[in-house]
C-alpha cells in the first residue's frame, strides 16, 4: 500500500469541496475521491439564488462548483475519480477500496450526498432516458416545442419547471397535494408563467410507450379517479421530469455507521459513532439540505479531522 | 475520436460496416462532460479495434430522438448500422462502458 493521507474525503459536492479547502489550508495531506462529476446534485441544477454572495450574472450550479473545485485544488488537495466498493473505517488507519486501488487515511470525511428519489411509478426504469429524467439541464433540449411534465411541488420541482418552460411548449406540474411547498417567491413566478399548468392532488401511476415515452396514467389521490395522458399525435412523445427529493447515498456504510432512515447521525462537530470518521452535507441527519449548510458541515468536519489527528 | 454531425452520422455510423461506438453528449450536460475524458481514453486504448464517434445532440436534436436518445449521457454500440447495446444515464459509468467495449472487440 502506498501513501497514508491525513484526510480522505468521499464525494466532491459542496460539502466535500469545502472540507477539502479547509483541510488543504491546514496543510493536511488530503485526497478527494469522486465517482462521477464534481458537485453532485448541484452540478445538474440550473439556478442557485440562495448561496450567500452568489450574485454572479449567469451563475449556474456547474459554474459555482467549478470555482469551489479550483479553490480546493489551489490549496494542494489531490483528486481521483474512482468508485469505492468497500470501506474499512475502524481502527487508526481507515481503508477505502475500489476495483482498481486501495486508499488509506488517518481520517475520513463521508460527503457522498444523495441522489434523486425515483418517481416510484410503473415503467420508470424502462423509460429512463427515453422520456424520464431527473436532470433538466441534461435533457431539456430534447423537449424543445414538446410537452413536459414535472413531478413534485418543492423548490427544486418548481424552479426546474421554470427552466424547462424555456424549452417546452407546455409544462405541467403534477403534485400530490393541492398547494405547492415551494417558497413563496418561487411559487409566484410559476403562477405568473403562462406556459406552466398544474395537476393538483395527483400522482403518476404508470408510464406507457413504444421504446420512447408517449403516455401515462395519472391518479387523483382525493377522488381515486385515473386518467390517461397521451402525447399529442404529431409529437408522439413527451417528457416526465422527477424532482421529489433525494435518497441518501449511504449503503456502503450500513451496519457500521449509525444512521436514521439511511442518513448518517453525527454530533455538532460532524463526528459519527466511529472515531476519526466524520460526515458532512446531505448525507447527514439534518433539517436543511442546501449548498450553504453542506459547505458549513464540510468546514467543521475538516477542522475536527485536524484536531483528531493532533490528538 | 471522430466527431460526427447530423450531416455525416448516416455515413459514419448507420452505413458503417462492423461495430461503431457512439458517445451522445450535449451542451450543458455536466455528467456528459465528466464521462467524456474516459471515452477519449478508451478511444486511444481500443481505437485500433473499434471505431469511436461522438455526436453533440444539442446540434442534432431530431437525429438523436430518431435514435431513441432522449436523455444524456448515452454510450451506444452499433453493428452494421443497427444499435445493439446502449448505456443510458447512471448506467453510463466508465467501468460499464469499458466492460461493454470488451464484449465487441
Amino acid at each position: 500500500m502506498s501513501k497514508i493521507y491525513d484526510v480522505i474525503i468521499l464525494g466532491a459536492g459542496p460539502a466535500g469541496l469545502a472540507a477539502g479547502l479547509y483541510a488543504g489550508r491546514s496543510r493536511l495531506s488530503t485526497l478527494i475521491i469522486e465517482k462521477g462529476q464534481d458537485g453532485g446534485q448541484i452540478a445538474i441544477t440550473d439556478e442557485i439564488e440562495n448561496y450567500p454572495g452568489q450574485m454572479v450574472e449567469g451563475e449556474t450550479g456547474p459554474s459555482l462548483i467549478a470555482r469551489m473545485t479550483a479553490q480546493a485544488e489551489k490549496f494542494g488537495v489531490e483528486r481521483v475519480t474512482d468508485t469505492i466498493n468497500e470501506a474499512a473505517l475502524e481502527g487508526d488507519t481507515k481503508k477505502l477500496i475500489s476495483a482498481k486501488a486501495e486508499y488509506a487515511a488517518k481520517t475520513v470525511i463521508l460527503a457522498t450526498g444523495a441522489f434523486p428519489r425515483p418517481i416510484g411509478c410503473k415503467g420508470e426504469a424502462e423509460y429512463m432516458g427515453k422520456g424520464v429524467s431527473y436532470c433538466a439541464t441534461c435533457d431539456a433540449n430534447f423537449f424543445e416545442d414538446f410537452e413536459v411534465f414535472v413531478v413534485g411541488g418543492g423548490d427544486s420541482a418548481v424552479e426546474e419547471a421554470m427552466y424547462l418552460s424555456k424549452f417546452a411548449r407546455k409544462v405541467t406540474i403534477i403534485h400530490r397535494r393541492d398547494e405547492l411547498r415551494a417558497a413563496k417567491s418561487i411559487r409566484e413566478k410559476a403562477f405568473a408563467n403562462p406556459k406552466i399548468e398544474f395537476f393538483w392532488d395527483s400522482v403518476v401511476e404508470e408510464l406507457h410507450g413504444d421504446e420512447i415515452l408517449s403516455g401515462m396514467t395519472v391518479k387523483n389521490v382525493k377522488t381515486g379517479e385515473t386518467r390517461l395522458v397521451e402525447a399529442d399525435e404529431e409529437d408522439g412523445m413527451f417528457g416526465v421530469f422527477g424532482f421529489i427529493g433525494t435518497v441518501p447515498n449511504s449503503k456502503l456504510f450500513e451496519g457500521v455507521i449509525d444512521m436514521e432512515n439511511g442518513y448518517i447521525k453525527t454530533d455538532d462537530d460532524m463526528k459519527t459513532n466511529i472515531p476519526g470518521v466524520f460526515a458532512a452535507g446531505d448525507i447527514r441527519v439534518k433539517s436543511l439540505r442546501q449548498v450553504v449548510t453542506a459547505a458549513a458541515d464540510g468546514a467543521i468536519a475538516a477542522m475536527q479531522a485536524e484536531k483528531y489527528i493532533e490528538e | 475520436m471522430l466527431e460526427v454531425t447530423k450531416t455525416d452520422f448516416e455515413a459514419e455510423v448507420l452505413q458503417a460496416d462492423g461495430y461503431v461506438l457512439v458517445d451522445f453528449f450535449g451542451d450543458g450536460c455536466v455528467p456528459c462532460e465528466a464521462l467524456m475524458p474516459h471515452i477519449h481514453g478508451f478511444a486511444e486504448k481500443y481505437g485500433d479495434k473499434l471505431k469511436f464517434a461522438s455526436l453533440n445532440t444539442t446540434k442534432a436534436r431530431r437525429l438523436a430522438i430518431g435514435q431513441k436518445v432522449l436523455g444524456l449521457p448515452v454510450i451506444a454500440v452499433y453493428k452494421d448500422g443497427e444499435k445493439v447495446e446502449e448505456l443510458v444515464k447512471d448506467d453510463a459509468t466508465a467501468e460499464n462502458v469499458e466492460t461493454m467495449i470488451q464484449k465487441y472487440i
